[in-house]
């Protein structure tokens, strides 16, 4: 499915701010996986995930999606592989544009897109029926700018984007973070429903361990650029927040810094 | 009276084509977009060179918009490739279109007198030119608006659309945003350049200072029509830039009656885009005002 293979990458290289951010990370995901990563701030979890979806070019190693070379492939022309959602909700959709727009845009991720419709009737019938289902009432307002919709109405619409065209892997860059925990748990709830429905191989990127201990069946921990912890199956249902520190302690030989990595 | 305000409804419909050129690159395609200076001026120089030489002035005028497609091409040549930020490389390309311009009119000003353009030839069949140039004018922004209405409904158009608005998750899904940008930048400026030879057939000269100022004038046609038509349909907006256009032609012909000089405009012009462009701002300082006047602070 997904194979990284002694991936690296050092942003600034050859000079006073090189950053090495990657140092030769292994990981393989499996059809159907869904895998939470934790790990401190700067830990490298974001560029790994921008290494996938061709945002960010490696130093070193190999990308295959499929058993395809995609290492080198340019971002939009991955795009027909991957489904993504950002931790700002403006990122993923196109404020100026109404929510069928959008829709239909994501409905066309990875396609020629050609001089026919940008939108047919009957794709609005199916994005209401879509919509429904988020029960955010969003499905009387087909034709509403995003931009009047608020942040956690904008990161459910993504996420329906990200999914609309059944992508081969999801990946999610702690999507909750920017929203009040009560519209953060809703956004959750929805991922875990469609990821579920569509049986999406996923990772997802979150600064809570709870979280990242309740979804999914498989944990990584990413620590100074490295992957240090790696559960799954029973082991991660039985984890607890407590295991988890002691485990990053004795791997790390630090103590992880808890100002980001929420506990509640 | 009425004849100044005819041929200033006639001349802002054939600038109006200007100004949705421009509406499609900084509006559309978020685009602040110099280009549009020298590719107005390219469509004049096409344009009266070609119909002197005894093309057809229509083809005359076709042939003027393909060039203003290279010319958008170029800028987005050369800030997708080459990287140069937007405004600059449309800098360059308006700078290097100033020669370019005056090698295709091997002088600086060309006259059209006595030779038979678009306008004078439906005049020559018996109608009145006024009449002419107005109903000519009327026809060509009723195709480019059904034209662009079309073509940004289209999937191609949709994602140019989205470009404009958020190139991060267009690109995501799949859209090469290079491409986006050189197409919204050669339809822009085809528009632009189609108006320029539309303007030179119809004042009956082409000029390599006909261009000069024209993003500003654009500007002020697409920010006079959102005042006029605020938050309506893409019809309704399109049709709003040619009525800015319009108004502001009027104005300017009233302004000039009153008896300013025909180069004092330029002037008048930016300081009325400067205006247009505080006045978002100028909203949010009065709200401020009198919020903290309620609040007893003032
Ligand atoms: N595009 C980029 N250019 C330069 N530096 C970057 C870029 N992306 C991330 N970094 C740097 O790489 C380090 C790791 O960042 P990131 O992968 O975002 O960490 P995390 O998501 O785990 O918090 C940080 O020091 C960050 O400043
Ligand atoms: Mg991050």
């Amino acid at each position: 499915m997904l194979d990284i293979k002694g991936v690296s990458k050092t942003f600034y290289p050859g000079t006073p701010n090189e950053n090495p951010v990657l140092h030769s990370v292994d990981l393989h995901l499996n059809d159907g996986d869904f895998v939470t990563v934790i790990g401190g701030n700067g830990a490298g979890k974001s560029t790994l995930l921008n290494i996938i979806s061709g945002a960010v070019l490696p130093d070193n190693g190999q990308v295959l999606i499929d058993s395809d070379d995609v290492t080198w492939l340019p971002e939009y022309r991955r795009a027909r592989y991957l489904g993504r959602v950002f931790q700002d909700p403006m990122q993923g959709t196109a404020g100026d544009m109404g929510i069928d727009e959008n829709l239909a845009l994501a409905a066309r991720r990875g396609q020629r897109r050609g001089l026919s419709w940008g939108i047919v009737r009957t794709e609005r019938d199916q994005y209401k029926t879509l919509l429904q289902d988020l029960n955010l009432g969003l499905e009387g307002r087909l034709s509403t700018k995003v931009k009047l919709l608020s942040g956690g109405q904008r990161q459910a619409l993504t996420l329906l984007m990200a999914t609309l065209k059944q992508p081969r892997i999801l990946l999610l860059d702690e999507h909750t973070a920017a929203l009040d925990p009560k519209t953060g748990a809703r956004v959750l709830d929805v991922t875990q429903a469609l990821i579920e429905k569509y049986r999406l191989t996923t990772l997802m990127i979150t600064h809570n361990m709870r979280e990242a201990i309740r979804y999914g069946n498989r944990m990584i921990m990413m620590h100074e650029g490295r992957i240090i912890l790696d559960i799954e199956g029973d082991d991660k249902q039985k984890l607890t927040v407590e295991d988890l520190l002691h485990q990053f302690e004795r791997v790390s030989g630090t103590e992880l810094d808890n100002d980001r990595m929420l506990l509640s | 009276m009425f004849w100044i305000i005819q041929s200033a409804i006639s001349q802002g419909i054939l600038w109006g084509i200007m100004a949705l050129g421009v509406y499609i690159t900084f509006r559309v395609l978020n685009f602040a977009d110099l280009t549009v200076d020298g590719s107005f001026a390219l469509g004049g120089a096409l344009s009266a060179v070609l119909i002197r030489s005894g093309v057809h002035p229509l083809l005359a005028v076709l042939i003027a918009m393909i060039g203003g497609l290279a010319a958008g091409f170029c800028t987005g040549f050369l800030n997708t490739k080459l990287r140069i930020p937007g405004l600059l490389a449309s800098i360059l390309t308006q700078i290097a279109l100033y020669s370019i311009n005056l090698r295709i009119m091997g002088s600086p000003n060309l006259s059209l007198l006595r030779i038979d353009t678009l306008f004078t030839s439906l005049a020559d069949i018996g109608f009145p030119e006024r009449w002419v140039t107005m109903a000519l004018a009327l026809v060509f922004t009723a195709a480019v608006i059904a034209l662009m209405y079309w073509f940004f409904g289209t999937e191609i158009g949709s994602a140019i659309r989205a470009t404009g608005n958020n190139p991060m998750m267009i690109r995501a899904l799949g859209v090469h945003t290079d491409t986006t940008t050189i197409l919204g930048l050669v339809f822009g400026n085809g528009l632009v350049a189609l108006s320029g030879g539309l303007i030179a057939q119809q004042q009956g000269y082409g000029d390599i200072g006909m261009g000069t100022g024209a993003i500003v004038i654009g500007l002020a046609a697409i920010i006079i029509g959102e005042v006029l038509f605020p938050q309506t349909n893409f019809m309704l907006r399109l049709t709003g830039v040619i009525v800015g256009a319009v108004v502001y032609r009027i104005v300017i012909a009233l302004v000039l009656k009153m008896g300013l000089r025909s180069t004092d405009m330029k002037l008048f012009t930016a300081i009325l885009v400067a205006l247009a462009l505080y006045l978002p701002t100028l909203r949010g300082h009065a709200r401020q005002f009198s919020l903290r006047r309620r609040n007893g602070h003032a």
